[in-house]
């Protein structure tokens, strides 16, 4: 371990590991951030849940991801030695948590697709994979009812929840569609079935969201222009920050153990 | 635990009348035969009194608990370490919530108790309005703050009060998996780099004292230990039990290769000619610092408080939304 950043050889199965752990930790670490700071104690209890579930899921994925990659990296290399461009995550994930409506509908959106997601690569032929998938999928089917119902309640609660969760759903709609989007690295794992197509589950995906968007009396937005990047690593301002936080301890002192 | 800042007297009217000393006399009667008093069943108004304030501090504590190891969760060393300090923080406050709905039993609401610990009238322990500085901070609250709490909590698990005693069994469990996850903060540090074994000690050096008056004042001039003795919520003086912590915890200080921050501490070896039986006296402790803290000057206690003020606060609209949501499913139910 060192202070400086590793570098990955990003083979099609390793990158996509990485994507998926990357999504996990920083929205995972996200939620951490509300801890203590909850609008009631419940939750406090369910988002640090939450958070818990998803850091879970990005130690598996790196685990994998380093089985993958065969060069002696840990989850930690991953997690804490590499820079904000080597992340491989959704813009969604990193977004700050702003207002609790914005945490929920973030989680809401994310959920959605995740269980979906998951629920289908469980049948992936990679066993690894489909095990990841198979708890994944059983933390996530939690994670959409809890945001699901906040949603619900925030949207048709009072007359400023409901300005405010209207105001989420704006604000994050643009950043949904990166999670339907597959580059060419991740077509060739598709085409060889090892995979799913994350765009054959946008209608699904669709009819849940609106759905819950409409028992909340909340609108959903029409299709629209679509920010990316996070997969490539190009993300938002946000995530620099995020990561100068949660790497600091383990790069100011080069070689340590925790 | 976190009981220390019980130090008001409750005193019973002077005259009574002839029933009610024969309802205490029985109710006396079955403390001093061990039995558990329930919710339901009659207490002086005296002990529900005492029991509210101890279980309400205690529950405030484990919430603003959260605070000085939360201040970590974002920036943990591993993702290990990360999973393990955020479950902690968790368990603290799925303690605070025991806890609340033990105190609820007495007659109490959480509303109400909440309200005492956002407006500063109710106390909660010292021990967490000093500041996490490092991340070996981590360490030493969960080896000490944890492993003082548990010393407080152990007997409290036979207090006479059957949903404090049966809320603290769950409880230590807990805490003493934190205290073990904290130790071990500690010896992987210990066993680290020179700057890691630096930070162990720099921690170790300002929790130590504060970790000691988490027991309270000495029993010298404790005031009201002896009817919370006699109604058997408190079990050991606060002496005691700080002792009994000292003793425990000073060969794990060696163990770790740490040195603890008190010249005068020294073995003393009892009457019992084994050289190895006795107990380890220890140096004053600045019961200044401590009243200083209880008064509201400690170094974190604006924050804490203003950090507990802020999250209900800003959550309001967001209960709000809960109850005018809940409400109007109800009506749509009935119509
Ligand atoms: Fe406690
Ligand atoms: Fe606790
Ligand atoms: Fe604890």
């Amino acid at each position: 371990m060192t202070t400086t950043s590793i570098r990955v050889v990003e083979t099609p199965l390793v990158l996509y590991a990485l994507r998926r752990a990357d999504d996990a930790l920083v929205l995972g670490h996200r939620l951490s951030e509300w801890c203590g700071h909850a609008p009631a104690l419940e939750e406090d209890m369910a988002l640090a849940n939450i958070g818990l579930d998803l850091l879970g899921q990005a130690r598996s994925l790196y685990s994998y991801a380093a089985e993958m990659e065969a060069a002696g990296h840990t989850e930690d290399d991953f997690a804490f030695h590499r820079d904000a461009p080597q992340y491989r995550n959704l813009l969604l994930a990193e977004l700050p948590n702003g207002d609790f409506a914005r945490t929920i509908l973030r989680q809401f959106f994310y959920a959605a697709f995740a269980d979906l997601y998951w629920r289908a690569m469980m049948a992936s032929p990679d066993p690894t994979l489909a095990a990841i998938a198979a708890k994944s999928e059983k933390e996530t089917a939690y994670h959409l009812r809890h945001s699901a119902e906040w949603v619900i309640r925030l949207g048709d609660g009072t007359e400023e929840s409901h300005r405010r969760a209207a105001d989420a759903v704006a604000y994050l709609w643009p950043y949904t569609g990166e999670m339907f989007e597959a580059d060419a690295a991740e077509r060739a794992l598709v085409d060889a079935g090892t995979v799913l197509d994350p765009a054959g589950f946008r209608d699904a995906w669709d009819k849940t969201v609106s759905d819950i968007l409409a028992e909340a009396t909340l609108e959903k937005p029409a299709a629209g222009w679509m920010q990316q990047g996070g997969r490539s690593g190009r993300h938002s301002e946000h995530l620099g920050h995020l990561l100068a936080v949660m790497q600091s301890v383990p790069r100011a002192i080069p070689g340590a153990t925790w | 635990m976190y009981t220390q800042a019980l130090n008001a007297r409750d005193d019973a009217p002077a005259i009574r009348p002839a029933e009610e000393l024969e309802q205490e006399a029985r109710f006396q009667a079955r403390v001093d035969a061990e039995e558990r008093i329930e919710a339901n069943d009659w207490m002086p108004a005296a002990y529900r009194k005492t029991l509210v304030r101890q279980i309400s501090q205690h529950a405030h504590s484990e919430i603003v608990g959260m605070l000085p190891e939360g201040n970590w969760i974002t920036r943990a060393p591993s993702l290990r370490r990360k999973a393990a300090l955020l479950a902690k923080v968790q368990d603290e406050c799925g303690h605070g919530l025991y806890l609340y709905a033990a105190a609820e039993t007495l007659g109490v609401t959480r509303e109400e108790l909440t309200e005492q610990l956002l407006s500063g009238r109710a106390k909660y322990s010292s021990i967490f309005n000093y500041p996490t500085l490092t991340w070996a901070d981590m360490g030493a609250i969960g080896w000490l703050v944890d492993g003082a709490a548990i010393m407080n909590q152990i007997p409290l698990c036979r207090c006479s009060y059957g949903p404090y005693a049966r809320a603290m069994i769950r409880v230590c469990k807990e805490e003493s998996f934190h205290q073990r996850q904290g130790y071990e903060i500690m010896l992987t540090l210990c066993r680290g780099t020179p700057e890691q074994k630096a930070m162990a000690q720099e921690a170790l050096n300002r929790w130590w004292w504060p970790c000691l008056m988490m027991f309270g004042p000495p029993d010298a001039s404790s005031q009201h230990s002896d009817q919370s003795t006699r109604w058997k919520i408190k079990r050991f003086s606060n002496d005691e039990l700080r002792q009994k912590f000292v003793d425990a915890t000073v060969p794990q200080a060696e163990y770790l290769g740490l040195t603890l921050p008190d010249p005068d501490l020294r073995f003393v070896p009892d009457e019992s000619g084994d050289a190895s039986k006795g107990h380890w006296a220890y140096g004053e402790i600045d019961w200044a610092e401590f009243k200083q803290i209880l008064a509201g000057n400690g170094p974190c206690n604006r924050d804490r408080l203003a950090a507990r003020n802020k999250a209900h606060d800003e959550g309001a609209w967001v209960r709000e939304a809960a109850l005018a949501y809940a409400g109007k499913r109800r009506a749509r139910q009935a119509a």
